[in-house]
């Protein structure tokens, strides 16, 4: 079995790039994620790989386009100013089918806000931040063990499914330590790169690009960008359920907060309400059908979010028109995270 | 018979968009002959920039990326980083390059990455409509500079190839033309060399080379060829400002 490590999540995001096989990274310094480069600037020439520290977000973004367009595994990172930056590389990553890692280690805006946990970056995040229409893969950890799984999960989601893919955590999940086994890649059948470009050689010449001006070539890529999307709806969602079996109310919270509505909900377990928790492991995509089968029963739903609503909005649509949903919400600030005890109040508010 | 003039295999057997008069053709054929003699063609990966250049891919018969508007240097860097073994290079015009992507040049310039980037300057945004370029001479008119371009106002048009020679990653900057055959074969001879610098793993190589662009000047193709030799010449000075061999 693994060892167990006592690390930090950052420290846990950079470990799992290694070992899933990255060996590229670009980045350009940010609180509160700073520790991912400088582990990774360590590291990767040990291994034959390349640090290099942008001049921008923008060009670290470029640099992972250029990357990722060969075949190679990938990786930025960034904190939510510089993740705006990179929303013109994703766009085109996204429209020219390129993989590659986007790590987001959000903080609290908008504009320079402040470097406090923040989920405020949802909507930038999962609705297509940049131009165009697109979706990237977003996975959101709430432990230090899902900085490093989720990694790794995402290098392998960004190669099946050929587009970028976020890990979108906060400065909690990214600043805490905790014990980690860093368990080794998977075994994933992954397709072959056969688009990458590396110098034709005696084969066919390969172009890597987002511009179609054909007639009708342009509205196919995008349907056929579509289908991927529903694919991924279909097979790629990723949930976690606490004491919802019996739920009256049900809680929804991704990331660091719902580590704090877990204590929230046991302590309304312990005063003898039926309340559970769902919490979106895969942001993008939504997982829409097991919110609907938990509120099949459970007529209550409370969102609760770091933030003044943003997944509230992907909870009302999953749950059609069935359960009732509130909202309770902590717009970022310095020492403005919520107590387990308000929440309970919360819950004890709408059960 | 012997035949003494053929298409360079670089470069694909096809018609071109460009107008009748510009110079990105000419540039096109120079940048293939050399990619021939030197046979780099199949490790060769271009990476395609925004502007009338963007069809790189249907005219080279090579691996292409494309670029985000002035990304194309911060692409290429990471092009050659994940394949060293690869010859790379970009092709920008002075919109991309000089304006929204000057962070971008400079930067991938300091580092010294090692590729070859071609810069075309037309004076223009020539894709977009004729707009004013930072390479657009004092007193030129263009679409947004309607009464010329104002120094006071606008600035001066930026020298690239000067200024990126005061750059300590730069191996070779050479700025050609291509409006006459004695400055074609020396843009032949300064583009060969600025391969020559990337085959051999020496650096950064940059060559600016001016170019017409008839449709947005309002000039018939020679008269647009003939302003290359003479206003632009005159501001925009050919030769070579850094040649690290000569060091
Ligand atoms: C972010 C962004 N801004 C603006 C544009 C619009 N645009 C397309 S081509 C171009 C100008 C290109 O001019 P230049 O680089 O001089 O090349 P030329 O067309 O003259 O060869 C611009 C501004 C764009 N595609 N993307
Ligand atoms: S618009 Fe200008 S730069 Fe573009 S193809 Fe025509 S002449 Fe050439």
């Amino acid at each position: 079995m693994a060892k167990r490590l006592f690390v930090k999540g950052n420290e846990a995001v950079a470990m799992a790039a290694i070992e899933a096989g990255c060996r590229y990274y670009f980045g350009y310094p940010i609180t509160p994620q700073s520790d991912i480069p400088e582990y990774l600037s360590r590291e990767l020439p040990k291994l034959g790989g390349e640090f290099i520290q942008a001049e921008s977000e923008i060009a670290s973004i470029n640099m992972l386009l250029g990357a990722s367009a060969t075949g190679v595994r990938a990786m930025t990172s960034s904190s939510s100013p510089g993740i705006s930056l990179k929303q013109e590389g994703i766009s085109y990553m996204a429209g020219s089918e390129l993989p590659g890692v986007i790590v987001n280690i959000s903080r609290s805006g908008p504009g320079l806000g402040g470097i406090d946990a923040s989920q405020a970056d949802y909507f930038q995040s999962v609705k297509g931040g940049g131009h165009g229409g697109y979706h990237i893969v977003v996975l959101a950890p709430a432990s230090v063990q899902e900085m490093y799984d989720l990694t790794m999960l995402a290098f392998d989601l960004a190669d099946i499914y050929r587009m970028p893919a976020m890990v979108l955590g906060d400065s909690v999940v990214g600043q805490m330590k905790e014990a980690l086994v860093a368990n080794r890649r998977p075994e994933t059948k992954l397709p072959p790169k056969d688009w990458a470009v590396r110098g034709k050689g005696d084969g066919e010449q390969r172009v890597v690009k987002s511009l179609f001006l054909g007639d009708g070539e342009l509205e196919a890529h995008n349907w056929r960008l579509h289908a991927k999307y529903q694919e991924l709806k279909e097979r790629e969602t990723r949930w976690e359920e606490f004491e919802t079996a019996d739920a009256q109310l049900l809680v929804t919270a991704f990331g660091s907060t719902a580590r704090i509505v877990k204590t929230a909900v046991l302590m309304a377990r312990d005063a003898g309400l039926k309340v559970g928790l769902l919490r979106p492991v895969t942001l993008f995509p939504f997982p829409e059908k097991a919110l609907l089968q938990a509120t099949q029963q459970c007529k209550k739903v409370l969102d609760i979010e770091l933030n003044t609503g943003q997944m509230v909005e992907d909870v009302r649509l999953s749950v059609a028109r069935d359960a009732e949903v509130y909202f309770y919400g902590r717009p970022p600030g310095a020492g403005s995270l919520p107590t387990p005890e308000e929440l309970f109040e919360q819950i004890r508010k709408y059960y | 018979m012997q035949q003494v003039f053929k298409k360079p295999v670089s470069l694909k057997d096809v018609q071109t968009h460009f107008c009748p008069g510009c110079h990105h053709g000419t540039i096109h054929r120079l940048v293939a002959e050399a990619m021939d003699e030197f046979g780099v063609q199949k490790r060769t990966i271009g990476v395609a920039s925004v502007g009338c250049s963007v069809f790189l891919y249907g005219y080279f018969d090579v691996d292409v990326v494309e670029a985000p508007h002035g990304r194309a240097a911060a692409v290429a860097t990471g092009v050659k980083r994940a394949k060293p073994e690869s010859f790379v290079f970009t092709y920008q015009g002075d919109g991309d390059l000089a304006a929204i992507g000057t962070a971008e040049i400079i930067h991938a310039a300091n580092r010294g990455e090692d590729i070859t980037v071609i810069f075309v300057n037309n004076t223009t945004y020539g894709m977009t409509g004729g707009q004013m370029a930072p390479t657009t001479l004092v007193g030129q008119k263009t679409s947004t500079s309607p009464y010329g371009r104002n120094q006071s106002k606008d600035g001066a048009p930026i020298r690239m190839a000067e200024l990126l020679s005061q750059l300590e990653g730069v191996a070779f900057s050479a700025r050609v033309a291509v409006n006459s055959p004695k400055n074609l074969m020396d843009a032949k001879k300064q583009i060969k060399k600025a391969f020559q610098y990337q085959v051999e793993g020496k650096g950064f190589s940059f060559i600016e080379a001016l170019s017409s662009c008839p449709t947005n000047w309002g000039l018939n193709p020679l008269m647009a060829n003939s302003r290359v030799g003479t206003e632009m010449c005159d501001y925009f000075r050919l030769g070579v400002f850094k040649n690290t061999e000569n060091l």
